[in-house]
């Protein structure tokens, strides 16, 4: 019986051998047939564009499946709707892949990678979470791809390499930054931090927050209430803590999914302090269910408000709404928006289309973003410093009648 | 008055476990399964409560049932498609199987209801009671997911215990082979089992949600593994063993937050797991079974 | 000569066991072929070193699962030790030995001792238990392993090596280099796993885990599974060849985790979760328990399957989970194993007229 197993188990390796090439031949062909629509929506405009250069590939890599794909699916959004209006103006066009990779930090994130590099990507658009981007940039280092990652903000992702920039802020910035927008609002507030332990981004802005709340003297009762990954199904306790220290201020350094959860908490024990989160609270506003008089009075420090009424936003949002059955874009899309924005004009500028080799890019595209300033959805004026950190003003909110009202 | 506050809070989430537990422990007393899926069957609960109080605007009490009716429906259709070929194989292959279809829920409720988190509105409109000027708080979701898991509790013992098919699932439970020389039915007992342990998941679903509002395609598999492990540390198979399992787990995952370390909780909690499980081998409620030759 | 070679090819394990390793060796031949000629794509060259790494992970586990009958759950949790206690190793030793294939085989057997040596000391107390209980034992145990992990920090400063297991970041003299950094797990590592040293490393697992497996003592060890209170009462050491198999599987298991550490430029604690010892023990299972080739061929083809299915985009994994599923009732289901079976029969039975044929 032992035999057979064996052999049905060889049949089936034989099989997916079969499909492994196979796979990798439709993929050659769904980007084939891409590149044929994408051709065909820009066909009006490139028409008086006679010498159009083959498309230059753009890829990004993400978590497309299981419990951090809302991060990677809104990124990925973003940049379509990017790619999609640039394509449509004729000249220059992209084309965009995206690859999952779990928001796995090792394996599954290189090979989301080496699957884009098989394609012929020339720019890398990603990858969504820090851990992935460690990964991945230490790949791009050897292979002189550029890579512009839309929200791994850990310093450590930025410092890979000198092909490596970011279109977010570093964490311990934005840790020091809301150290410094307390001190100046809320001088004398009692403190509470609430962090989530098991991951980089919320640790990093805790730290840089610690660092610079002891420089200036702030009141920082509660540092170390933290849950992790595993444990954030109660975080009762953490929010208990910071009551019973008598906080009037408690910092949530995380993502909207957990906030939203200490916010239902604290209004249900009637603990009634200012909240104050970081980008990551960017869409909480729009959690199905949640009842936006929770978070009235929510200070936050995100680059993009879904509600402005400049007409890129405008636009974007109902693009994305058209194109995501209604969901609301938060800061991640707006940030893959920018991305795609940012290198489209670098490589207009620098020359670079589907002809130019990865690394001819890499050099190309470095040189640009030293000296180059980008307008987009989550800041005017961005410019990037030689480590490929971005720097652009970060904008405090505060939540008042469901939307977001810029801090006076 | 911190302390009680603390316990409290424990009780909350431990009765959440304990609710999980029961289904999980009901499982595998009688089909002497891990049901790995058994959380993703609760998460599928809170989708359908969702989705039934917030597009078809029903009230909370019909959501409630139309979540047990899906659930039971998709317990026993998991069954018979899934794990009935497999009955009297290995326990492992089964185990496997079980993952695949975990694997599979989940998916399927990322495409159906998208990633993105939604709030769950609680099932509770009463306020809270404050008591002590403030200090203290009981939420109503506390005081029912004490009172449904313990309701579930007795009427689980009284089931296996009182009726017919209760018996019978104790018989198949001890020996299958002299069950079924007993004219009794296995496989329809085994099925009635998935039906009764989804139509709870369905219930511990939504009263998750009602505590935890975070609603995702991942939001049963963290709490179904912290029951499993509750139903184990109460004695797995045992009906008062995974309450008790349950509600100790929360109790303890709360103190070693509040005064130990919230970094290291994960930590603590599961060494005292295994302290307890090397004191009391079969867990705290759990039979120790002489092996026979 | 002829004889000796009849005689072995006549024992059945014996010729099991040269067809693993005759598998095993002409794979990496053939790959090695192809990876010179420069036949393969990127993803494929990515995908070798992970598959090497997982069926040695996969075949040291069967040993615990299919042959002794344990169930673990925790698997990963040693990976997660030799992969970790490896980059560590390898940065330490950086400038005593330049070379890298002699710093990765050192880092490597860092790893396995110290994840044997937690193997050991877990051992102890935790082999009293057995079957569902151990299961959550070995799942609670990798947990805590998770939780502190993403707790280390470890750096080389001036002053020399410092680890701390702490809640804030220690901090290091200027210039110094953070190796694990908490959350963000380990960063900047020096990437010097390679294909051949994969391919040696499930070799060896091969060596140990078959000879174990037909030794004397590996007669105990499955007389143990099939019934331990027989085999007790015919004086065979119950828990002594327990300890030795848990504590072995640890030891490789630590082996592959450094390998897979040194295979990437950081690595997280998170990696090594409940997940991970999930999908190893799917490779053990669907190989068929107690099966090394299985465990070696389901390891390569279920590492391969959701990449194959990537052109499957946002639906990869609900394919994924359903082919397991479907594989899982095809290999165990007992009807479907029928059917299967007297489809078998019938060719054996053509076979064996063929050879009776052939006779004539």
């Amino acid at each position: 019986m032992k035999k057979y197993l064996a052999l049905l188990l060889a049949c089936l390796m034989a099989v997916s051998l079969f499909t492994g090439c196979g796979s990798s031949g439709t993929t050659e062909t769904t980007a084939a047939a891409a590149a044929n629509e994408t051709a065909a929506a820009g066909e009006t405009a490139a028409a008086d564009d006679t010498a159009a250069a083959p498309a230059i590939k753009i890829g990004l890599t993400g978590p497309l499946t299981g419990a951090n794909s809302e991060y990677g699916l809104a990124v990925r959004g973003g940049m379509e709707i990017a790619v999609a209006e640039i394509n449509a103006l004729g000249g220059l066009q992209i084309e965009f892949k995206a690859e999952d990779d779990e928001a796995d930090g090792s394996d599954k994130a290189v090979s989301a990678y080496n699957t884009l590099k098989d394609w012929g990507m020339q720019i890398f658009a990603g990858a969504v979470t820090t851990g992935s981007s460690l990964a991945i940039a230490a790949e791009t280092v050897n292979d002189q791809i550029f890579m512009l990652t839309p929200s791994a903000s850990a310093v450590d992702v930025a410092m890979t390499g000198s092909n490596v920039y970011q279109m977010c802020f570093t964490d311990p910035n934005q840790g020091a930054s809301a150290a410094e927008l307390m001190a100046e609002k809320w001088p004398d507030a009692t403190i509470g931090v609430i962090y989530d332990s098991s991951d980089a981004y919320s640790t990093g802005i805790r730290d840089g927050f610690l660092a610079k709340a002891e420089e200036l003297g702030l009141n920082v009762a509660v540092s170390d209430a933290s849950f992790t990954a595993d444990n954030k199904a109660d975080l009762s306790t953490q929010v208990t803590q910071c009551k019973d220290a008598g906080c009037d201020l408690v910092f949530l350094p995380f993502y909207y999914t957990e906030a939203a959860q200490i916010l239902t908490y604290a209004n249900t024990i009637g603990y009634k302090p200012t909240f104050f989160g970081c980008d990551g609270m960017d869409g909480i506003l729009n959690v199905e269910g949640f009842d936006t008089a929770l978070a009235e009075g929510l200070v936050l420090m995100t680059p993009f408000d879904a509600n402005a009424t400049d007409d890129a936003t405008v636009s974007f949002v109902e693009q994305f709404k058209a194109n995501n059955d209604g969901k609301v874009p938060n800061q991640f899309a707006a940030d893959g928006y920018d991305v795609i924005y940012a290198l489209y004009n670098a490589c207009v500028a620098a020359g670079i289309d589907g002809n130019t080799p990865a690394d001819e890019a890499c050099a190309l595209l470095q040189e640009q973003f030293a000296t180059m300033s980008v307008d987009g959805l989550t800041g005017t004026g961005m410019t990037w410093d030689e480590n490929g950190m971005i720097s652009k003003a970060p904008a405090a909110m505060v939540v008042t009648d469901g939307v977001y009202v810029p801090m006076g | 008055m911190q302390i009680i506050q603390y316990l409290i809070n424990g009780i909350s989430i431990g009765a959440v476990y304990a609710i999980i537990a029961l289904g999980y422990t009901m499982v595998y007393g009688i089909a002497k399964m891990l049901n790995f899926a058994h959380g993703d069957v609760i998460m599928v609960g809170a989708y359908i409560s969702f989705c039934v109080t917030n597009y078809l605007g029903l009230p909370s009490a019909v959501s409630v049932v139309a979540a047990v009716v899906v659930c039971t429906v998709l317990g026993i259709t998991i069954e018979g498609l899934a794990y009935k070929p497999l009955r009297g194989t290995p326990g492992l292959a089964v185990l496997i199987t079980a993952i695949g279809v975990s694997y599979f829920l989940q998916n399927a409720a990322q495409l159906i209801w998208s990633s993105s988190p939604k709030n769950f509105t609680s099932i509770v409109t009463m306020d809270p009671i404050s008591l002590m000027d403030g200090q203290l708080v009981i939420t109503g979701e506390v005081l029912l997911t004490v009172c449904v898991s313990v309701a579930v509790m007795v009427g689980l013992t009284f089931f296996t215990s009182k009726t017919r098919t209760g018996k019978a699932m104790r018989a198949v439970s001890e020996d299958r082979d002299a069950a079924q020389l007993m004219g009794i039915n296995v496989n329809r007992t085994i099925s009635t089992t998935f039906a009764i342990g989804s139509a709870l998941a369905a219930i511990a679903g939504v009263l998750l949600c009602s505590t935890v509002p975070t609603l995702m395609p991942t939001t049963g598999s963290m709490p179904g593994i912290r029951a499993f492990t509750a139903a184990v540390f109460g004695g797995i198979g045992s009906i008062p063993g995974a309450m008790l399992g349950g509600v100790l787990l929360g109790i303890i995952e709360t103190f070693s937050k509040a005064y130990l370390s919230t970094q290291f909780s994960d930590a603590i909690v599961f060494s005292v797991l295994i302290i307890i499980l090397l004191v009391k081998p079969a867990g705290l409620l759990g039979k120790q079974v002489q092996e026979k030759v | 000569m002829k004889t000796k070679m009849n005689t072995l090819l006549k024992n059945k394990n014996a010729r099991t066991n040269a067809l693993t390793y005759l598998v095993v060796i002409a794979a990496f031949l053939v790959t090695q072929y192809l990876y010179s000629a420069d036949a393969l794509s990127s993803s494929v060259k990515g995908y070798l070193i992970p598959i090497c790494v997982y069926i040695s992970l996969a075949v040291s586990l069967n040993l615990l699962v299919g042959i002794c009958g344990e169930l673990s759950l925790g698997h990963a949790g040693f990976m997660g030790i030799g992969a970790f206690s490896g980059i560590v190793i390898a940065a330490l030793l950086k400038d005593t030995i330049p070379n890298d294939a002699l710093r990765l085989l050192c880092a490597m057997f860092g790893g396995g001792i110290l994840a044997g040596a937690v193997g050991f000391v877990i051992g102890v107390p935790v082999l009293r238990l057995r079957g569902d209980y151990l299961a959550i034992v070995t799942l609670a145990f990798g947990e805590i392993l998770k939780n502190i992990i993403g707790n280390t920090y470890a750096g080389i400063d001036e002053s020399g090596f410092h680890m701390a297991i702490s809640t804030t970041k220690m901090p290091l003299e200027t210039g110094g280099k953070y190796i694990i950094n908490g959350p963000l797990g380990a960063t900047g590592i020096q990437k010097i796993a390679t294909f051949p040293m994969g391919f040696v490393l499930v070799l060896f697992t091969l060596f140990v885990v078959l000879n174990l497996i037909n030794s004397k003592e590996g007669r105990a060890i499955k007389a143990v599974r099939d019934n331990r209170i027989a085999a007790e009462s015919v004086g065979i050491n119950v828990t002594a060849f327990r300890m030795k198999a848990f504590v072995v599987s640890a030891f490789l298991a630590g082996m592959a985790g450094a390998l897979f550490g040194l295979n990437y430029s950081s690595v997280t604690a998170s990696k090594f979760n409940f997940n991970t010892s999930i999908n190893i023990l799917v490779f053990v299972v669907l190989g068929g328990m107690g099966n090394i080739l299985g465990s070696v061929i389901s390891a390569t083809l279920l590492y391969v399957l959701p990449e194959a299915l990537r052109s499957l985009q946002d639906y990869r994994m609900i394919l994924y989970a359903i082919v397991l599923i479907v594989v899982m009732l095809c290999t165990w289901s007992p009807k479907v194993k029928e059917y299967l079976s007297v489809i078998g029969d019938k060719l054996g039975g053509l076979r064996k007229k063929k050879e009776v044929g052939s006779h004539e």
